[in-house]
């Protein structure tokens, strides 16, 4: 589904990507955990074509997006979505326009035809109910919580049913019980799309929660990725650090 | 070492705001932008600027006219003031004028816009949804701006003139006849070409600097401030230059076409 090989990415001097290679399979959720600045969102926008690798490829759907020309890439991240670190709900429109974006923009991939009036209020409302937001369409982004714009954030995402979901830090800055909500989310929604879904994150009981396999973003590369059983009997200084921040907490647990 | 990093920012800068302005080109006419968006921009940059261009073009009517007189009338020449006026206006004033007060009020704004979505990552949540910024953004707003600079700088001449008429008329005791009459002899289509065309002009470098410098703000609201103050620094002396080169490349255009074509 996802596969990345040898991906290096400098912004100057700063080396972020040194040589990282991961793949992905499809219907699954791969949490990548990883301390702050080592990169982690910088993957996500190589893989869905935001940025471009300084070396080494990204593959998607059996498609080099990482060499692709822009009009292409845009042809093929159409299948793709990405929930941003603080949600990133354009200020300028009221929720509804935001979660009928992509819709009214694109249309109906299928048959090239626009979305009807009734058909895009219809699919909002049922994205907003999934999200457990219902009412807040007239209200405008900087009206909402910080929780309360992820959750927007995410059904401007899962309104349009893509088949690969980035999701870069969807608790953090969020508080325990709106973090669960949000886990929780992603969860259900992985069900609902049965899509393949990347998670970055450095909140240990989010991924555990959610995770069908574990990796490690260290050092410009993946050093680990496993089952979180397997995961967690690494003997690694950095996975023994998380663990420690998990163990210090209540621990919450995908069952 | 130092310099030749200097050169290579320069020189990539350049390059990057030739690329955002072909992809603004191709975007705006070959796919050009939704009329919803376009009529957004229109209203912005023109209906909203109406008051600021009219103050501005009134006020430098009054003052042009003022001057003139006074300067012209110890040699006996009072009567060439609405030429003065006219002209200065048409020329070099009501575009000039015009596109420093637009780039204030609306470049300014357009660079804050652009540059808070940029750094708050909306900017790359339209290009995760598959939508070109470029397109979506941009060019809305660099037709916008092509199509409302001349129609501005056209209703901002006719505020200075009449500043200017009601100044020599009402203070100075002239004539309406004598204000007016001269004028047809001595403003030519060519004059109204020169200040129509130095608006869109105007209107390309102010868009196109000020959505730049939006796009690539970096580093919070006080990185979207500093590119504000650049985008503005950049497109007044961008502005200025472009408008010594027009007027001499358009005059000198204008005299070989009369000298070839009309002896």
């Amino acid at each position: 589904m996802i596969e990345i090989e040898n991906l290096y990415k400098s912004y100057g001097k700063h080396e972020i990507l040194k040589g990282l290679s991961l793949k992905v399979n499809q219907g699954e959720i791969l949490v990548i955990l990883g301390r702050s600045g080592v990169g982690k969102s910088v993957l996500l926008k190589q893989i869905i074509g935001i940025e471009k690798p300084d070396c080494g490829t990204v593959d998607v759907f059996g498609k080099r997006i990482s060499t692709m020309d822009q009009k292409d890439i845009y042809k093929t991240v159409k299948d793709m979505g990405m929930l941003f670190q603080g949600a990133a709900l354009f200020d300028s429109m009221n929720i509804f326009d935001n979660i009928a974006f992509y819709l009214s923009e694109h249309g109906n991939l299928e048959t090239g035809q626009p979305y009807s009036k009734e058909e895009i209020e219809q699919r909002v409302c049922s994205a907003l109910a999934e999200v457990g937001l219902s009412g807040v369409e007239k209200k405008m982004p900087s009206d909402l919580s910080g929780g309360m714009r992820k959750r927007a954030g995410l059904a401007r995402l899962i309104v349009y049913r893509p088949k690969i979901l980035l999701y870069d830090e969807p608790t953090t800055g969020l508080d325990p019980i709106t973090a669960q909500q949000i886990n929780e989310l992603i969860v259900k929604t992985q069900k609902n799309l049965q899509g393949t879904s990347i998670v970055v994150t450095h909140d240990m009981h989010s991924a555990l929660f959610i995770a069908d396999r574990l990796a490690l973003h260290d050092q410009g590369k993946i050093a680990f990725v496993d089952k979180p059983e397997i995961f967690l009997e690494i003997d690694n200084p950095i996975i023994q650090s998380f663990k420690d921040c998990l163990y210090n907490h209540p621990t919450a647990s995908k069952e | 070492m130092f310099q030749k990093i200097l050169r290579f920012n320069f020189l990539a800068s350049i390059g990057e705001y030739v690329r955002l302005f072909i992809e603004v080109l191709e975007a705006s006419f070959r796919r050009p932008p939704s009329w919803n968006l376009l009529r957004e921009q229109l209203y912005n940059i023109g209906v909203l600027s109406l008051t600021v261009v009219a103050i501005t073009g009134f006020s430098t009517g009054f003052v042009l006219a003022a001057q003139s007189f006074y300067q012209l009338n110890e040699k006996g020449l009072a009567s060439i003031t609405g030429i003065m006026v006219g002209k200065a206006m048409i020329t070099e004033l009501g575009p000039l004028l015009t596109a420093f007060m637009v780039t204030g009020r609306v470049g300014s704004a357009m660079c804050a816009e652009l540059g808070t979505m940029n750094v708050t990552e909306q900017i790359d949540a339209l290009k995760s949804m598959a939508i070109n910024p470029n397109r979506y953004l941009v060019a809305p707003r660099f037709l916008a701006g092509i199509i409302m600079m001349p129609l501005l700088t056209l209703f901002s001449i006719v505020m200075g003139i009449y500043g200017g008429y009601l100044i020599s008329v009402y203070l100075f005791g002239m004539s309406p006849a004598a204000f007016f009459d001269p004028m047809p002899m001595h403003i030519t289509l060519f004059d109204l070409f020169t200040g129509v065309f130095k608006a869109f002009c105007f209107g390309v470098i102010l868009v196109t600097v000020c959505c730049y410098k939006g796009m690539r703000a970096r580093g919070g609201a006080a990185g979207v401030g500093v590119s504000i103050t650049k985008s503005v620094v950049i497109s007044y002396t961008l502005i200025l230059i472009a408008d010594f080169f027009i007027t001499v490349m358009l005059n000198s255009i204008y005299q070989e076409f009369q000298t070839d074509w009309l002896g």
